[in-house]
């Protein structure tokens, strides 16, 4: 019950910062210099059409009319219609996202598996060759641009091997691989950071001295009872990588011309498409604060010391 | 009365300094220096590219501009270290002049949003109440975005340019400054040393001033260490996107950029400036593990 009631109040606390999102973009792209019209008619539109675009767009009311019919329309699904596609911002986003959501899936699940497994490595031989090694491949990871990891291995495997397929969705799940490994190299390095340090510190602690004595291997008290306490602080960076996941989308995205969210809003941004950049920025968002609710439920599950403070 | 008053304040306040963390910062350092090489390494190597950036016109005979058409697209040679691009420009002058753009967009965003972070933050922490309520609740929704959208949009509305940049940057990365020197703000808001300042009258901006910023230092210094790559992560990637640094400027990002359509025949154009990005933003890494171990004991964690 306990549990629930957290949940709910987490449900409830991220509301505000849902619409505060929306207010941010909105204000962004209307009060900034910068005029959207004459963004999307060019500099030399007469003002009668300005006006009568400006009309059919609703940006001729004031910024809180349209914010307010905006956020009005996002709760019935509709979130305006894409001037270069002329059809519903909903729609297109619900034909790109399923890449985004496939790559940054198979990212983070590279991400995670290597990230855990080379910072349990690195912890189990601390200051021996694998932990050098191991932290060595996560410190490179977190400081090699995206685009850098994504051409090195375009250049190399696809190109000149020809292993993998170059670029776009065609080949099914083989055309993830690279790009999926390209954008979780970054997060893979912060996991097992992350993992390494907490599991460190929780090697040192009595009970597992307990469990040792009790006749369990080193690996085995890692095992079945560090990693358990270790994964709580790392759920939490999980969590946090899902954000800088979808930034890096739109970089893997646009090197291997896959078709998903962040080419949308590159796309809406060299076509002055607003509504749609606007659409897409915004729904990105939505599956960060998603994410993070998911994996503050999923860690007061795993740690009842946070379900009881709640 | 008000004499005794503010005698003994001063008093407290210069036992509390003496006993705060920033009187050590030095020795703090110089066991950082003897403990960990590749720390300091990567302080000499950040120094130098700097010290290159700024000396470019003596280091090197090319000219960033214009190039020399009979030599385009040349692989590395004695002549050329990393190359020649479609221009016939010499790709290690145009890294050292870029450099210039992607450093500075590294550090002054980088400032700037420290101090926009750390007034909002410390005011947060300070006041708490609706004051702190309506800053963190900002912050949270600054926070929510995956960051390189966000700077789109920015750069979207306002247009490209090295400025621009900075204004972006500055006005996202005021976010995680500001989480940080709340935190700070409200566990030194509880000592005792500040109790006792706070019950003896001293006013708030010179508790603020004398006792709370100068121990937020080293959380805030080992801060800025990790924000100024993940800075030039950002300018690279947004330069990279088409929406950063415009032509006839340069930056790394902007070079990749352009250099991108010919990775298949001359790569050396596009990766040698991600090289280049990877090298800095592992040496400020280093550098930001090596004080954060030396300065700030309670953020080993990650």
């Amino acid at each position: 019950m306990s549990t629930l009631k957290s949940i709910a109040k987490r449900v409830l606390g991220s509301i505000p910062v849902l619409i505060g999102v929306v207010l941010v973009i909105f204000l962004i792209l209307r009060i900034l210099p910068g005029n959207a019209i004459l963004s999307i008619m060019g500099e030399h539109a007469n003002e009668e059409t300005v006006a009568m675009v400006s009309a059919e767009l609703g940006l001729d009311k004031p910024w809180y009319v349209q914010f307010w019919v905006y956020i009005t329309g996002l709760l019935t699904g509709d979130m305006g219609t894409s001037i270069k596609y002329h059809r519903p911002v909903a729609e297109l986003i619900g034909t790109y996202f399923p890449v985004t959501i496939k790559l940054s899936v198979a990212a983070a699940l590279f991400a995670w598996i290597v990230g855990i497994v080379c910072g349990v490595i690195s912890a189990m031989g601390k200051d021996k060759l694998a932990d050098r090694l191991g932290m060595g491949f996560s410190l490179l990871g977190v400081s090699v641009p995206v685009f850098m990891t994504a051409m090195v291995l375009q250049f190399a495997l696809a190109f000149k091997l020809k292993w993998l397929p170059i670029q776009g969705v065609n080949d099914g799940l083989l055309s993830y691989v690279l790009p999926a490994v390209a954008l979780g190299w970054n997060s893979a390095g912060s996991v097992a950071r992350l993992t390494r340090s907490t599991l460190l510190e929780v090697m040192a602690s009595d009970y597992i001295d307990t469990a040792r004595a009790k006749g369990r291997s080193v690996s085995g008290a890692v095992v079945f009872h560090a990693l358990r306490n270790a994964m709580v602080p790392v759920i939490t960076v999980m969590a946090i990588q899902i954000s800088s996941l979808l930034s890096g989308a739109v970089i893997t995205e646009t090197i291997f011309s896959l078709p998903g969210i962040g080419r949308l809003a590159v796309d809406a941004i060299n076509s002055r498409d607003v509504p749609l950049l606007q659409g897409s920025v915004i729904f990105a968002t939505v599956l960060v604060i998603l994410g993070n609710l998911i994996a503050d439920c999923l860690y007061s599950v795993l740690d009842p010391r946070i379900r009881k403070e709640v | 009365m008000a004499l005794f008053k503010s005698k003994k304040a001063s008093i407290s306040e210069e036992l509390a300094s003496q006993i705060g963390e920033s009187q050590t910062l030095g020795v703090q350092l110089r066991r950082m220096a003897r403990k960990n090489k590749m720390a300091v390494a990567s302080a000499v190597f950040l120094v130098l590219l700097v010290l290159a950036a700024i000396c470019a016109p003596i280091l090197t005979p090319y000219d960033a501009i214009t190039g020399d058409p009979m030599q385009r697209l040349q692989a590395p040679s004695a002549a050329h270290l990393l190359g020649t691009d479609e221009n016939g420009r010499d790709v290690l002058t145009r890294l050292l002049y870029g450099a210039r753009i992607s450093l500075a967009v590294g550090v002054i965003p980088t400032l700037v949003s420290m101090v926009i972070g750390v007034i909002l933050g410390v005011a947060a922490g300070y006041a708490g109440g609706w004051v702190d309520y309506v800053i963190m609740r900002l912050a949270d929704v600054m926070l929510a975005f995956p960051s390189l959208l966000l700077a789109m949009v920015i750069m979207y509305t306002l247009g490209g340019g090295v400025i621009n940049i900075f204004l972006a940057l500055s006005l996202i990365e005021w976010a995680s400054v500001a989480r940080v020197a709340r935190s700070e703000t409200i566990s030194l808001k509880e000592s005792e040393y500040i109790q006792a300042a706070q019950s003896i009258g001293v006013r708030p901006m010179r508790i603020i001033w004398r006792h709370i910023l100068p121990n937020c230092l080293p959380a805030l210094i080992v801060l800025f260490t990790l924000n100024v790559p993940s800075a030039i992560l950002s300018e690279s990637s947004l330069s990279f996107l088409g929406v950063g640094v415009q032509l006839p400027n340069s930056s790394w990002g902007l070079m990749v950029n352009l250099g991108r359509q010919f990775l298949y025949n001359a790569p050396w154009i596009s990766l040698a400036p991600s090289a280049a990005i990877m090298l800095v933003v592992l040496g400020c890494n280093f550098l930001g593990d090596g004080l954060r171990d030396a300065l700030d004991p309670h953020l080993n964690n990650d």
